[in-house]
């Protein structure tokens, strides 16, 4: 990738030498570490029976206790334990037998009890392990990602900040607080530091991020769209020399609101870093802010002095013990994994390497599944689903798994193999599916679509070809085979696309004394 | 011919013969307040329109012959720090002055399906924090025995109007001592049950692993009646006990103690106690002896450490459950002129929503829990606390119930001990040990202090969930005290002065 | 013996969010001073293998089932509210940045 670093900016006004980061990897070593933030997709709340539904009128999905109303309560909501533990099973992590809850103490406004319920030195799920796959020079390198922990906690409400005349968020006249969204489940997956990724850092970084999502979708515990919230990532990442044995200082990056962010972020930081190391200037350790328009970072508000967390044992909550029969039931529910099924899928459907990442990168493997697993043959299930099915999603500009259901496009496929459809008559059926027309049943009957394989109605377009092109149909009975193309292709005009090629072929060469 | 001086018992059987209605009641208790409360300020608010409708709805159901529990109809003062549908809940604090909660606490759910009438809110120390009820943001009560000395606190508003015939029921929380002592310094009972046996749904927290709620009236059984009202799980509440409430009104009425095994522990009484508290509680001893029980002396030495270990562990837990008193949601807001950003209007607005007392104990909490204090301070206070929990289980291998004083002295002048905030925590020595185990505990009248003439409270106090010793051996020891004077303590009360 | 200063106490001030005057905090200094003299006693004991205790009772695993109840309306939930615009809570101008 190229530099994303812009000499213009006036902030590295002064600097020295510029480096980018293939120069800036030539000196330096990064060390990663991720944390992300997944919103669990439970019926209620954390610690109260609230719906936690996205989009609802504003403080219509509160009650006493998210908002922190004085003397509620919290209680535990079963579920999110038991995703907790599943997320946890599936990261390889140890299930602790005892985790407690506790508080966060800070202020803000967006957090109602000005704490959070959250879990310190006790959480849930410890020292597990992800394993990630990326393309380096050298090939396919494998990555082991350790995971520190696991943990629950609860997530804020949202602030609208209402500007004044400047219109900035620091220009704000006043704040709006929806805590609609205050308490609803978050679960906290932090990894260990990541060394020895060298260059491939924002890479592993985004790999990690993309396979986590994965497990996640799999495991059904949350929407897992970073576009909408509900997977978040901070990616931390500093810089040593290389060889030094030493470990940076690090930055945290947050607003990442896309893979390609997390990559994004990542080569922007590590940029950043090595040029003020460069310079002989210290990186500080604080929160930055991705701009997605620029790929840089800047620095958050700065504190003045770093906040006291002051943690202590949750007093309105007692801890969390599940019993290894539990456990037990839950790691058989455990789905499988999304990079095995992955291989099983490929093995199975013969796919060869560039078409399954082109698969999996265009996210329709599970929908290219769903139409197989409907009587789709396979290769036929995969052409059609990247090919016109994506074509015609990109036109449009939508999601190609929102144009046409599985079930329509493997009964499609179907026709198509029993031969009441050619592949033309094929895509006109979709296109009608597509406008609303019906069911693929629906728009066959209504535009009379039907493959016409009736041998008198195709003599007679075939006797009328042979008719307006006498001297073609001479040489296919001289012995030219390949001339009956211009023929048929007359035929399949004069049925708009309705005869059977193959059919016509046959009956062609038979008439003319070639069969 | 006023019902006010019967007992909360003796007025629920009047109800139910018909010999009065609730309305009559209710209204005869209003009118006692009118009279006397300018001079007790017991009360912060009352509710006539909501007493008189439940009264009213009461009545209607009686006369429908519906059969009712024995306290519908009856009426009940509700400490402050309780939520109340509706209804102003201020704590005592100027921070949620004109603050009407949206729902209704536990306690007062039950209590309003139990018929009880529900007068108004009672005065209490600002957020529960404080021993004789100064602390409120709204001038302090006083006690009915002698206008110019406190009724205790943090419920001495609770506990003065039962004392005053304002109520003959009232709840109280307790957290370390704020039922028991203030009923000890008003001559009447007052119980903080063990912890979890009361929901503390919509009770205001102060301190979240100490807090309980509990029955407050002027006699055992009437105590009993109402802990029976208001006691049971509540899913709602995390911490509360899914097992079923102790049988208190049953032991309450046993009055029988022979073969009981009483425990005097001997970090709690004797010396630092006022002479004539001493006393008054060692001659309900002997009268315990006479009615059959056996008195044994126990020891918890690491008692000498609760008052210190419940000085960090409240005001830690304390800075963290007020934190929510910021202005945005609910409550004053001060400061808030355009011009200042939300941090600024919330320090503010807790300079000025917060007395001296709680901010001194945010202050303190904050400290305790902070970054390279915690080991020292709130760590430490935890691990006492287990040490006082091995004393009580210790204790309670050799007695069934352990006593002492409730309070080291009787009731003191307002104003006396109100600049020095050590002074004022020695109050609670006795009763927080009680509260940092989580076991039951009972204050009652033993008796008037020869020197002053004050009340005494005695405190028996009963392993975790086993409630009903406490109202035994309490039920006992007030008949064998009433039968020993020829009348209750509080009739003795002096008369006050009626507007 | 724990000694808390005047600086100490402002940073707690700070932490805690509540603006203190110079006197306030100077008399809030002394008061804590003498406090925390006779609270740090813990000290003496609680050395050694004493576990702490964060619950009184010994409960675990209190959870409730995973479905939705009623919550307030919009009037109920922005009732206490010092100020409001339309749903929403109107509070002054956020200048930190969240968590």
């Amino acid at each position: 990738m190229g530099s994303h670093f812009d000499l213009t900016d006036s902030r590295f006004a002064g600097a020295l030498m510029a480096l980018n980061f293939a120069q800036a990897m030539e000196k330096y070593e990064p060390t990663l570490g991720l944390e992300v933030h997944v919103e669990l997709n439970t019926n209620s709340k954390m610690f109260c029976s609230c719906a936690t539904e996205f989009g609802g009128s504003p403080n219509t999905q509160t009650c006493p206790v998210c908002l922190g109303l004085p003397g509620a309560l919290p209680v535990v909501n079963a579920k999110a334990i038991e995703s907790t533990i599943l997320i946890g099973l599936a990261l390889n992590c140890s299930i602790a037998p005892y985790s407690r809850f506790a508080r966060k103490n800070y202020f803000y406004p967006d957090m109602p009890k000005n704490f959070q319920t959250s879990q310190y030195d006790e959480p849930i799920c410890v020292n597990g392990f992800l394993d990630v796959e990326i393309d380096t020079d050298e090939g396919p390198a494998k990555f082991r990602i350790e995971i520190e922990r696991v943990h629950m906690e609860e997530d804020t409400g949202k602030s609208l900040h209402v500007g004044g005349s400047t219109g900035r968020i620091h220009g704000a006249e006043y704040s709006l607080l929806d805590y609609n969204r205050a308490g609803i489940p978050l679960v906290e997956i932090v990894t260990k530091i990541v060394p020895g990724t060298g260059k491939y850092a924002p890479q592993v970084a985004r790999a990690y991020v993309t396979e986590l999502r994965d497990i996640l979708r799999s495991l059904g515990v949350s929407d897992v769209k970073m576009e909408q919230g509900s997977l978040r990532c901070d990616a931390n990442v500093s810089l040593a020399p290389i060889g030094s044995g030493e470990l940076g200082t690090r930055s945290e990056t947050k607003n990442v609101n896309s893979l390609r962010s997390v990559e994004r972020a990542l080569f922007g930081e590590i940029e950043r870093q090595a040029n003020r190391l460069a310079n002989g200037e210290r990186v500080i350790q604080e929160t930055r802010h991705f701009l997605e328009d620029t790929g840089l970072t800047r620095p958050g508000r700065s504190k003045e002095q770093a906040e006291d967390y002051r943690y202590f044992p949750e007093p309105d909550l007692v801890p969390v013990t599940p019993d290894a029969k539990w456990i037990e039931e839950l790691r058989a529910k455990l789905p499988e994994k999304p990079s095995t099924r992955r291989k099983r899928l490929q093995a199975e459907w013969n796919v060869p390497d560039k078409e399954m990442t082109a698969l999996i990168n265009a996210e329709l493997l599970d929908v290219v599944e769903e139409t197989i697993a409907l009587g789709a043959e396979p290769t036929r299930a995969r052409t059609w689903w990247l090919g016109e099915i994506s074509r015609l999603a990109n036109e449009k500009e939508v999601e190609p798994t929102s144009l046409i259901s599985s079930a329509n496009l493997a009964e499609i496929i179907a026709l198509i193999a029993s031969g009441e459809l050619t592949d033309k008559l094929a895509r006109q059926v979709v296109e009608g599916v597509i406008n609303g027309e019906g069911s693929p049943a629906d728009v066959i009957a209504k535009r009379g679509l039907k493959v016409v394989s009736d041998d008198s109605a195709l003599m007679v377009a075939i006797e009328a070809a042979i008719a307006a092109q006498p001297d073609t149909a001479e040489r296919i009975r001289g012995g030219n085979i390949p001339a009956a193309g211009a023929l048929i292709g007359a035929v399949m005009k004069a049925t708009g696309g309705a005869a059977d090629a193959a059919k016509v072929r046959e009956l062609l060469l038979k008439h003319l004394g070639q069969a | 011919m006023s019902s006010i001086r019967l007992s909360a018992e003796q007025m629920g059987a009047a109800l139910a013969k018909g010999e009065i209605t609730s309305v009559a009641l209710t209204n005869q208790h209003f009118d006692r307040i009118a009279q006397v409360d300018t001079a007790v300020h017991a009360f912060l608010h009352l509710d006539k329109e909501g007493a008189l409708a439940q009264a009213a709805s009461v009545d209607a159901k009686r006369a429908a012959g519906e059969k009712l529990g024995p306290l519908a109809g009856v009426p009940l003062a509700l400490k402050d720090v309780l939520t109340q549908k509706g209804i102003p809940t201020t704590c005592g604090s100027k921070m949620l002055e004109g603050w009407r909660p949206p729902y209704d606490s536990g306690v007062v759910t039950k209590l309003k399906s139990a018929g009880v009438v529900i007068l108004g809110k009672t005065n209490m120390d600002e957020f529960a924090m404080g021993s004789s009820t100064e602390n409120s943001a709204y001038g302090p009560t006083h006690n009915p025995w002698d206008l110019t000395r406190i009724p205790g606190g943090s419920g001495g508003g609770s506990s003065a109007a039962l004392a005053a015939f304002e109520a003959p029921l009232a709840i109280g929380t307790d957290t370390g001592g704020s039922i028991r002592q203030p009923a000890a310094v008003t001559g009447t009972v007052g119980v903080k049950p063990t912890y979890g046996g009361v929901s503390r749904y919509g009770l205001v927290a102060f301190s979240s692993s100490l807090d309980q709620a509990g029955p407050c009236a002027r006699t055992v059984l009437d105590t009993a009646l109402l802990h029976e009202a208001i006691a049971g799980h509540d899913p709602r509440d995390s911490t509360s006990i899914n097992s079923p409430v102790p049988q208190v009104v049953a032991a309450a009425r046993r009055l029988d103690v022979k073969g009981m095994k009483i425990g005097v522990v001997k970090e709690i009484s004797g010396a630092g106690f006022q002479a004539g508290v001493q006393t008054r509680f060692e001659e309900s001893l002997q009268l315990l002896v006479e009615a059959g029980a056996e008195i044994v002396e126990v020891s918890c030495p690491n008692f000498e450490y609760a008052l210190a270990a419940y000085y960090l562990i409240a005001p830690s837990e304390a800075s963290s459950n007020l934190a929510r008193f910021d202005s945005m949601r609910y409550g004053i807001r001060v400061g808030d002129d355009g011009n200042r950003g939300a941090e600024e209007v919330m320090n503010l607005t807790r300079q000025v929503g917060f007395g001296r007392e709680v901010k001194r104990r945010i202050i303190l909490g904050t400290y305790a829990l902070s970054s390279g204090y915690y080991d020292a301070y709130y760590g430490s206070a935890q691990k006492v606390r287990t040490l006082i929990k091995r004393d009580f289980e210790a204790a309670f291998a050799k007695a069934d119930v352990l006593v002492s004083p409730t309070a080291p002295t009787t009731a003191f002048k307002i104003g006396e001990k109100s600049d020095d905030p050590l002074a004022m925590y020695l109050n609670d020595i006795a009763t927080i040990p009680v509260n940092m185990a989580g076991i039951g505990g009972m204050s009652l009248p033993c008796g008037l202090a020869p020197e002053d003439g004050l009340p005494v409270g005695f405190q028996i106090m009963s392993p975790v969930m086993q409630d009903d010793l406490m109202y035994r051996v309490g039920g006992t020891l007030e008949a064998a005290l009433n039968s020993k004077w020829g009348h209750t303590l509080i009739s003795q009360i002096p008369d006050l002065q009626v507007r | 013996m724990a000694a808390i200063s005047r600086d100490d106490v402002a940073h707690l001030a700070r932490l805690a969010r509540i603006e203190m005057s110079t006197e306030e905090l100077d008399h809030m200094a002394a008061e804590l001073d003498v406090i925390l003299g006779a609270v740090a006693r813990v000290q003496e004991v609680s050395g050694g293998d004493v576990p702490p205790t964060s619950h009184p009772l010994p409960m675990t695993n209190i959870f409730r089932e995973d479905v939705v109840k009623p919550s307030l309306t919009n009037e109920e939930a922005l009732s206490g509210a010092p100020a409001k615009i339309e749903e929403r809570f109107k509070v002054p101008q956020i200048l930190g940045e969240a968590e």
